[in-house]
């Protein structure tokens, strides 16, 4: 980083303070960030939060089977008498994961292909790229994730590869978008005066630029993907039992509605949480990278 | 001409747009001495920008030649040397949009730098420092970014950015026109400083006749694609020729009576610049002109020399070729 | 004086911002009389426009906030209105002219649709279709567009800037309001368009006797289109006189810095500009706000504010150099 890239930790802390002031403007969108957060921390020490950590896995004790929401129960039992409480702080563990590895998966290369078919906009590069991209742009992701999962044996793993296999196209789009009108901006054109390689000005000058839209549709992604993961272990192509998947608890609990109902609507509010939370920081993402004139 | 450091030689620059081509540059020829300061005046539409871009290198020409210190230029920046690329820069119109809104001041400055192969990192950030110095904004400006700056030092930015490769000719697109004139004053101040103590030639795009009878030592009309008219600044002003020169005179807003005084009298100005997709045939003005008579609408006229450096492309103004060129089929007649 | 059709006094106006509070207009004041053109004169960032959105009360609020001052429209206050009352204000009491003419007119319905809807709606009596339909040729034939029934009905894209300003005229005049605010409606044009639209509004006010507030940053323009001329800086009015005596004999700092920052078509250079930018909002300065780029300030313009005071027949300037004490 150039020498004015480190600017000390009072730049920093300004910075970030003006950063949350911006986000913050947006009550909704802390709301989504208190929710995200929250989901976060409870799957990353979901071993030391949940009361009953062993009831994650193989657990049986039938004297507590199907326990309707109590103090020691707060979300109740199923129907092996295991804690849902406990299993849904669990099943937040594979939800982020689906997320967050479908979309370190997706967003790279879909960048990429996305600034080089804008900068090069109508030459047959882009044609190429994008032409690709619409034809992957056509399959349902949900259902080649079925197919794929039927086909092969159903697991997370494969359930993962076949979304992030149709993902990538849309973020190749928006940021195609993006990139071609940037291309003919005039900074884009006083760095190629200045004779700045090709390299310099896509990740340099256009990518910075691509930022905010990114990470405002990453945000809303994740919940997309997490969605997806949990309809696929709903009809049993994700996450096999014991698994605590939130998908499958609700799959599990759907036998037993509406009279134990605490077995399938506490892990499908879990589900709702986590997706609208990452939905609702969307919009405080755009507002935080918006730039304000003086 | 003989000390001339660019040259431009029937310079054409078309596009291809599904609505037909688009004549955005169409013939265009005129020389810039050393260190002197040619104004190319235009309404929007009429190419002047488009010229600028093609002699810059951010289009190649369509046909016709530019010559560099009577090297051939014609060819899009990315195939130039870098030795040129450093003699010739520009500063664009809106500093808003020039400097990347993501990147600091620093980073801007830096780059050209980079490029050209300045030194070390220290000095590189000396040399920042230094040019930022140049344009009298404090140092601590290169760690901000853009949008926390007024449009006037924005362009002051654009303009070290410039002078940074340092540079013999520079190409200033409508360089205060997005600016007020308080901060106009001050920045074309600075551009003539620079361009006495470093012997900078300057090609001045715009549409502020006034500024230009301040700033140019000549100026060029263009209309269409077409420059109309060519003088010296003092003759142009005392003695404008061309219809369009004097329409374009007489509509400019005045603050006072002498200036007042010194426009044509009234001519009242009349329609609008046409598509230059479709170019009226014969004289590309005869639909605004008022001095048109029957032969404009079918003859082009040429450029004649009307006195010193004082150059007219108006029929009235050269009888012997209009008369030849009555008959149709000769001369330079659109079809 | 004939009676003041809009009085503005001692506006102000903050914004809410990150760091703190802008202190963007600070006690405007100004006056229109019925029938006057009159020039509002400032660079970018001086609160012309703001002044603007608060007499059609468009001020986004958060973050802008009138925190004192009264607008009056015929005696009345626009700030005290009601929704209702505000509404029959800006349809047949004011209109506006924007600067942008594309952004002015929506781009997927046809001028005709356009025209024709804010005939309908901004008119005093109601009207048949018919008769809007004629009163919308008449009014583009009065703005000198050529063929008004085809302009009717083609869409903004398909005419030039100068034309679709010509239609903004139109719109602006076709309720034929008392006052019409024009925000630097020639700015974006060439300025041989730029003459023959201020030609044309000229005779169209001079035509209807409508009052005219034109807000431009070129003095040049002003001096083409106004009556009277009030000068602004950094959120208040610091000079107004009659356009000839403003022109011949200026007497604020500021207003002097300006025209000689002017270009002149005599040439002889440019002179050196005002020192300085305008004032940071959120801390003005003590005093008069061009205190710091004034060339003759003095202890009490930094520890006093000053106010516009008449200096001559209808010349007031707010400077002290021009208040003997």
């Amino acid at each position: 980083m150039a020498f004015w890239r480190r600017p000390g930790f009072q730049r920093r802390w300004d910075t970030f303070k003006r950063g949350w002031y911006k986000f913050s403007k947006n009550p909704v969108s802390v709301v989504g960030l208190f929710f995200v957060v929250a989901v976060s921390f409870l799957a990353v020490f979901a071993p030391f939060v949940a009361p009953y950590p062993e009831h994650a896995g193989r657990f049986v004790n039938f004297s507590e089977a199907s326990q309707p929401p109590s103090l020691q129960h707060p979300f109740g039992t199923d129907v092996f008498g295991r804690d849902i409480l406990s299993r849904v702080f669990f099943g937040f563990r594979y939800s982020l994961m689906m997320g967050v590895v479908v979309l370190v998966l997706v967003v790279p290369p879909g960048v990429v292909l996305g600034l080089v078919a804008g900068y090069w906009r109508g030459t047959w590069i882009d044609m190429v790229i994008m032409r690709v991209t619409d034809v992957f742009l056509a399959v349902p992701p949900l259902i080649l994730a079925l197919a794929v999962c039927s086909v092969l044996t159903p697991s997370v793993f494969n359930a993962m590869m076949a979304v992030s296999l149709m993902w990538w196209p849309w973020y190749a789009r928006l940021v195609y978008g993006l990139a071609s009108s940037l291309r003919n901006e005039f900074f884009v054109q006083a760095a190629e005066v200045a004779g700045a390689s090709r390299p310099h000005i896509l990740f340099r000058e256009i990518l910075p630029n691509c930022v905010s839209s990114i990470f405002t549709k990453m945000s809303l992604d994740m919940g997309w993907v997490i969605l997806i993961g949990s309809a696929l272990s709903f009809v049993g192509l994700g996450a096999q039992p014991p698994t605590p998947d939130l998908g499958t608890m609700v799959a599990d609990g759907a036998k037993y509605l509406p009279d134990q109902w605490w077995i399938a609507i506490f892990p499908a509010l879990a589900i709702m949480i986590t997706v609208l939370g990452f939905n609702l920081i969307g919009d405080g993402f755009r507002d935080l990278f918006a730039l304000e004139e003086v | 001409m003989t000390n001339a450091i660019l040259e431009a030689v029937e310079l054409k620059k078309y596009f291809l747009t599904s609505r037909g081509t688009v004549r955005a540059v169409d013939g265009v020829s005129f020389s810039l001495e050393e260190t002197e300061t040619l104004g190319l005046v235009g309404e929007s539409g009429s190419g002047k920008s488009t010229t600028a871009y093609t002699v810059i290198g951010i289009y190649a020409p369509t046909a016709g030649k530019i010559l560099f210190r009577g090297t051939e230029i014609s060819r899009p920046v990315a195939k130039r040397p870098r030795s040129l690329k450093r003699a010739i820069q520009i500063v664009f119109q809106d500093p808003g949009t020039s400097l990347n809104p993501r990147r600091t001041i620093g980073q801007i400055l830096e780059l050209p730098l980079k490029v050209h192969g300045v030194g070390t990192k220290r000095d590189r950030k000396e040399r920042v420092i230094e040019l930022l110095r140049l344009v009298e904004l404090p140092p601590e400006y290169a760690y901000k970014s853009p949008h926390m700056l007024g449009g006037g030092e924005r362009q002051m930015v654009a303009i070290a950015r410039a002078l940074a490769t340092e540079p013999q000719l520079v190409i200033l697109d409508e360089p205060t026109s997005a600016l007020d004139v308080s901060i106009q004053a001050k920045i074309i101040n600075m551009l003539l400083k620079f361009q006495q103590e470093m012997g900078l030639s300057y090609l001045f795009i715009t549409h502020d006749l006034s500024l230009m009878r301040n700033v140019a030592s000549r100026v060029a009309i263009m209309y269409l694609g077409k420059i109309c008219e060519l003088a010296p600044t003092a003759e142009f002003f005392q003695r404008p020729l061309h219809p369009y020169t004097k329409m374009l005179l007489s509509s400019i807003p005045v603050v006072s009576p002498e200036e007042e005084a010194l426009k044509p009298e009234k001519v009242v100005s009349q329609g609008e610049i046409p598509s230059p997709v479709n170019v009226p045939s014969g004289c590309r003005f005869h639909t605004r002109c008022l001095e048109k008579d029957e032969r404009c609408s079918r003859v082009g006229p040429e450029t004649v020399e009307v006195g010193e450096g004082h150059l007219v492309s108006c029929l009235k103004f050269a009888p012997q070729l209009a008369s030849a060129a009555a008959a149709p089929g000769s001369g330079e007649v659109e079809k | 004086m004939t009676g003041a059709l809009l009085h503005v006094q001692g506006l102000k106006v903050e914004f809410k911002v990150y760091e703190g509070v802008l202190k963007v207009l600070n006690g405007v004041q100004m006056v229109v009389h019925e029938g006057e053109r009159m020039g509002l004169v400032g660079e970018a960032g001086c609160g012309k426009t703001t002044t603007m959105k608060c007499v059609l009360r468009i001020l986004p609020s958060p973050p802008g906030k009138i925190t004192a001052g009264q607008i009056l429209f015929h005696g009345r206050d626009v700030l005290k209105m009601t929704f209702h009352q505000v509404q029959r204000v800006r349809g047949r009491g004011i209109a506006m002219i924007f600067q942008d003419p594309t952004a002015a007119l929506n781009p997927v319905f046809t001028i005709g649709d356009q025209l024709m809807s804010v005939i309908k709606y901004g008119s005093r009596d109601s009207l048949g279709a018919r008769e809007v339909r004629s009163r919308a040729v008449a009014v583009l034939h009065e703005v000198q567009l050529p063929d008004p029934e085809r302009i009717l009905t083609n869409y903004p894209i398909q005419l030039s800037g100068g034309m679709r300003q010509r239609v903004c005229i139109a719109m602006a005049l076709s309720t034929e309001p008392e006052l019409l605010i024009a925000d630097e409606p020639t700015t974006s044009l060439d300025v041989t368009i730029q003459d023959q639209i201020l030609r044309l509004l000229n005779a169209l006010v001079e035509r209807r006797s409508t009052s005219v507030i034109f807000i431009t940053h070129s003095l040049g323009v002003v001096r083409e289109m106004a009556d009277r001329v009030y000068v602004m800086y950094a959120g208040s009015i610091i000079e107004s006189a009659a356009k000839e005596e403003l022109f011949s004999n200026p007497l604020h700092p500021y207003t002097q810095g300006l025209m000689r920052a002017v270009p002149k078509l005599t040439g002889g250079g440019i002179a050196e500009g005002i020192p300085g930018r305008i004032p940071d909002y959120l801390n003005p300065p003590a005093g008069c706000r061009f205190q710091p780029r004034c060339p003759h300030a003095w202890a009490r313009c930094v520890n006093e504010v000053p106010t516009l005071h008449e200096v001559g027949q209808g010349h007031e300037v707010a400077c002290f150099r021009f208040q003997e004490q």
